[in-house]
């Protein structure tokens, strides 16, 4: 109701509306072309590709380019061990994050502000600066090409994550705390049966961006892994490209099917998505 | 409680970052033990190798150039969606799809747009009779090409503008409505000083996030042609993972983060001069 006044044209002006939905929908257009032609490529005829012009509505339509680029290389494997990965860095992350920022947002202990500043600090720093001696310890302990220095991290939390909570569990109300600790419950009771409990939105969100974060994550597996049989789905198609690279339809086959489950996890879990990044982005 | 994090900011933050300093002053290639040789690997990344401050440039270039775009159009499309027009979710839910998607397969996905024989950027400029350069492989065009790609993912901006552009309060512009404000007085004065801590903070992120960029360019042109988008990430890699020059990436790593620090630091010195922070001031 109170739009029109934000940029001004007084939308019950059919034609500043019009203007509006001209501009949003060409916009739209601009966003979802990339999608239309992906689809559009990995369904054509090798032939059909390298046409100029090209055609829009690929004509034979080859369904069988799915089946074909998915097992040209073992993107089964692939998949199953981005989704190790990916849930064990998620359970890491998302449980050690929430007892972190339960320290941080209610248990009182000397140091917690300026701690809670070199958290922030943290999240600013550019990973690439402890990337070199990060890979060298984990060389060094022998985890060259296994997957504990993709999961290792992420079990001591994750600042932006602790952050977040930290501020979400800031919001809920102490006095369900202090009822609970005066009936004799401890702190890890509260924190267990009452502050996670109430803080659903706020983690559903940490486990989405979690899941979203290591699912693309390209430069750690290719930095650590090195055994073909370990790679990720993300790494799977960088070798897929290097293999194949002039076969545009598989590869564009293979690249939506790598993006299909984020795009499903996102059309389902949109408004925690969106919750979640309005949540970070002002604090 | 927070002992893990603690330990974990030890073992893979505050260590690290002494050691990658330490190692800076080293000449290390892992197999052999590490040689101290005092400033020479910054002497070598400022006058002598030319490529070092070269993909310096061209990531801050990239950045100068992709961060006030992607902010401007954020700004732009939130604006538009906060009107009250049928459809919001249905718009935000479209422009917000790429920001979740990144990584691998959205390069790939680029890297064929891009095409300049078949690509559909091309196809497009050429119903409208214009012949399109060879973006990728043009050492010109390659840079905006980026850039482009970026501006892809603006929705992940918008949301956060439109949340903060939701939560101004309607009584402001009323009030300048009366007082005769028109459309630009209005977003001058009310919009832009109430949304600044926003822009601020994106800002922040923006800097941290595009000095970073590493898979597009690995995966899109792996720093060609000729080096033309041969970002600063991507040469630290070649360093560090192809040549095993520890120490010499190690004085890069620093020099990177020198300069988002840097950054950073005058983006919040200017913070004063632009970003209005309610209950700061008093009258107005």
């Amino acid at each position: 109701m109170t739009g029109r006044f934000f940029i001004g044209l007084n939308l019950r002006n059919t034609i500043g509306k019009l203007v509006v939905y001209a501009l949003l929908g060409a916009g739209s257009i601009v966003i979802l072309m990339p999608f239309a032609w992906m689809i559009s490529t990995s369904l054509k005829d090798l032939s059909h590709i390298f046409r100029f012009p090209p055609e829009f509505i690929p004509d034979p339509v080859i369904w069988d380019n799915y089946p074909n680029a998915l097992t040209k290389l073992p993107f089964d494997l692939y998949l199953a061990n981005t989704l190790i990965i990916v849930a064990a860095t998620l359970i890491g992350e998302l449980g050690v994050s929430a007892v972190v920022a339960f320290a941080f947002a209610r248990l009182r202990w000397r140091g917690r502000d300026a701690l809670f500043i070199v958290v922030l600090a943290t999240m600013m720093l550019p990973r690439q600066v402890t990337l070199i001696p990060d890979f060298l310890i984990f060389r060094f302990f022998g985890m060259y090409d296994t997957y504990w220095p993709l999961v290792i991290p992420s079990w001591f939390g994750n600042p932006f994550y602790i952050f977040l909570i930290r501020q979400y569990f800031m919001t809920i109300s102490r006095e369900l705390d202090e009822a609970a600790l005066l009936d004799g419950c401890s702190k890890f009771g509260v924190f267990w049966r009452i502050t996670l409990p109430l803080s659903v939105p706020v983690l559903a969100a940490v486990a989405i961006f979690s899941f979203q974060y290591h699912w693309n994550d390209f430069f750690r597996p290719l930095i650590f892994l090195s055994d073909t049989d370990k790679a990720t789905l993300a790494l799977g198609l960088r070798y897929f490209q290097g293999t194949y690279g002039t076969e545009w339809n598989s590869l564009m086959a293979a690249s939506l099917v790598v993006m299909l489950p984020l795009i499903v996890v996102f059309f389902f879990a949109q408004r925690i998505f969106i919750q979640g990044v309005v949540f970070t982005g002002y604090k | 409680m927070v002992s893990p994090w603690l330990v974990g900011f030890l073992i893979f933050t505050a260590f690290p970052m002494i050691a990658s300093l330490v190692l800076s002053f080293t000449e290390w290639d892992i197999l052999t033990p590490p040689e101290f040789v005092g400033l020479e690997n910054y002497h070598k990344m400022f006058f002598v190798d030319k490529y070092a401050m070269h993909s310096m440039k061209i990531t801050i270039v990239f950045s100068a150039v992709s961060i006030p775009l992607n902010i401007v159009f954020g700004l732009a499309i939130a604006m538009l969606l906060n009107t009250n027009i049928r459809g919001l979710s249905t718009f935000r839910t479209i422009y917000y799809l790429p920001a979740i998607l990144s990584g691998v397969a959205v390069a790939l996905m680029w890297r064929w747009i891009f095409s300049t024989d078949f690509g559909l950027i091309n196809a497009a400029l050429n119903v409208l009779g214009i012949q399109g350069p060879a973006w990728l492989a043009d050492r010109t065009w390659v840079i905006p090409s980026f850039v482009v790609m970026r501006l892809w993912s603006v929705g992940g901006g918008m949301v956060i503008y439109l949340a903060g552009l939701q939560s101004i309060p309607t009584d402001l512009y009323e009030a300048a409505e009366i007082d005769g404000a028109n459309w630009w007085k209005r977003i001058r004065h009310i919009t832009l000083p109430m949304l600044s801590p926003t822009i601020f903070f994106q800002l922040i992120i923006g800097v941290i996030f595009s000095m970073q960029i590493f898979t597009e360019a690995f995966i899109m042109t792996n720093g060609g042609p000729a080096n033309a988008s041969l970002f600063f990430i991507l040469y630290l890699y070649r360093k560090a993972f192809q040549d095993f020059q520890m120490g010499y990436a190690s004085a890069l790593a620093w020099l990177l983060f020198v300069v988002i620090l840097a950054f950073t630091l005058i983006l919040f010195r200017t913070a004063k001069y632009w970003v209005y922070y309610e209950g700061e001031t008093e009258g107005n």
